[in-house]
């Protein structure tokens, strides 16, 4: 009987604390800067697209809900001609991030994607490709990959030694 | 105004009140235990969410009333009817403030035990015809409870009746103008208190609904509008359950300063938040222990309680 009077008191006191709810419409809760979130496809400093179009986040994806189709410029960059994300298979994993080796498919802290229409979730290119470079502000493939692309020769990458002739290596 | 004009407005006022507060209940009880658990409840719709009842009421309506195809069709939709029926039916004799009040009845208390009482039917019976192991269990539970907690609901207000000399709720009200009942009959408030609880089902005594064990218990197939007349009824049952607390107990509409019905409702307001504070404190009893706490130490203490009550009216009317 005592303990539970003495139950009801403390728990009356409870009107007197701190709410933990978060009112969320109002009042937005702090996202943490790695949350998995809405992915999008980044470009690098010189506004080109990052992505190369290798397939490895479309093989890394556990629900296969990334889709693209590969392609080439003028100059021999590989591009995808159509990338395509089903958010409503997506389940933010991040593998696709993590299999990236150009970091062009990141996710971001925004959870909002609500949508009332199912197919109102299936994210083309344009959706996803945002502007700037996302979460790595300098990094640039293909000043750091060894390929002659457009004005860029072999050799000519930062880091990067002037080609050898092999011929000339011999004893 | 005539004598029976009177009669009506009293009754279509008190029945709206104690519908729509019944129905605000709900909410109110929401937001209170949000307050107690360090959250806000529900606070979108409306100011404050007040207008939750109404989308509550909307979802209700909307819903597929469902009656199974292996229930007793007839006493399935007459059950959530019948406990509407009787909790509204003691509302009768409650007297909220002089003048106001439906019926004035001499065996007033008696009124209400037997309207009481009647209400388990509707549970058993709603239990029954449902047809399904959990509903049955469920109103299994109901019976037993509440014939233990009838027996000494009865009991623990015979020291008020002692005291009051009368069964009239009116004379038992007038009856306290020195001093609430609640400071002689401590025993029987407390035991009234506690049956009360167990009669209207809630928390610590809602064993017959036990969502962790039985589903739903004696409500599982209920849905729409019958689920929602079953809810209601719980709700009407906890205000007539405080309200009586308040007449036999506390006082009734008597109190300094402010005017006698707004006594009456700020008493029973009180004692419905002590009811929901209970609900959000203490953890549901095993269901032998329910049996035995009523038994053993419930109906013995009340049986002392009359006894002494007794023995003192007696000694200090000789």
């Amino acid at each position: 009987m005592w303990n539970s009077l003495k139950t009801m008191w403390i728990i009356f006191l409870h009107m007197f604390r701190r709410r933990v709810t978060i009112q969320y419409p109002d009042e937005k809760p702090g996202i943490p800067p790695r949350w998995r979130g809405r992915i999008i496809l980044s470009r690098d400093p010189d506004g080109e697209e990052r992505c190369v179009a290798c397939y490895l986040c479309a093989a890394a994806c556990p629900v296969d809900c990334i889709a693209l189709q590969a392609t080439e410029d003028e100059h021999g960059r590989r591009y995808p001609e159509f990338f395509r994300i089903n958010f409503s298979r997506c389940i933010f994993c991040g593998y696709c991030e993590e299999a990236c080796p150009t970091d062009a498919i990141q996710l971001t802290p925004d959870f909002e994607i609500g949508e009332y229409d199912r197919k109102n979730l299936v994210y083309e290119k344009e959706d996803l490709l945002i502007d700037g470079p996302g979460k790595y502000p300098d990094y640039n493939f293909y000043r750091v990959a060894g390929l002659a692309i457009g004005s860029k020769n072999k050799g000519e990458a930062e880091n990067e030694k002037p080609p050898v002739d092999p011929h000339s290596l011999l004893p | 105004m005539s004598e029976l004009a009177r009669n009506w407005l009293n009754i279509i006022v008190i029945l709206i009140v104690v519908f729509s507060f019944a129905a605000l209940l709900s909410w109110i009880e929401r937001r209170l235990l949000g307050v107690w658990q360090d959250r806000y409840g529900p606070n979108r719709v409306g100011p404050f969410g007040v207008l939750q009842v109404v989308a509550d009421a909307i979802k209700l309506l909307t819903k597929e009333d469902w009656v199974p195809p292996f229930a007793d069709k007839a006493v399935f939709v007459l059950a959530p009817a019948i406990i509407f029926a009787t909790t509204l039916f003691a509302f009768a004799v409650v007297p909220i403030a002089p003048g106001i009040g439906v019926a004035d009845l001499n065996i007033g208390l008696l009124f209400f035990l037997a309207m009481s009482s009647l209400g388990v039917y509707s549970i058993v019976l709603g239990g029954w015809a449902s047809n399904d192991k959990y509903s049955l269990l469920g109103s299994f539970r109901a019976a037993a409870q509440m014939l233990s907690y009838e027996v000494f609901m009865g009991l623990s207000l015979m020291g008020v009746v002692m005291l009051a000399g009368s069964f009239n709720l009116h004379d038992i009200v007038t009856a306290q103008e020195d001093l609430w009942f609640c400071v002689p009959q401590i025993l029987g408030l407390m035991t009234f208190a506690v049956a009360g609880i167990a009669e209207a089902r809630r928390l610590p005594f809602d064993l017959p609904e036990a969502e962790n064990e039985l589903v739903a218990g004696f409500h599982t197939e209920y849905s729409s509008m019958k689920f929602g007349l079953f809810f209601i009824g719980e709700y009407v049952g906890i205000i007539l359950i405080s309200a009586m607390m308040v007449t036999l107990f506390f006082g009734g509409w008597q109190g300094p300063l402010l005017p006698p019905l707004i006594w009456f409702l700020l008493k029973t307001s009180i004692i419905i938040s002590c009811f929901i504070l209970l609900r959000a404190s203490l953890p549901r009893p095993r269901y032998d222990q329910l049996m035995a706490y009523g038994w053993k130490v419930m109906l013995p203490l009340t049986l002392v309680n009359l006894l002494l009550t007794g023995a003192i009216v007696l000694a200090w009317e000789s």
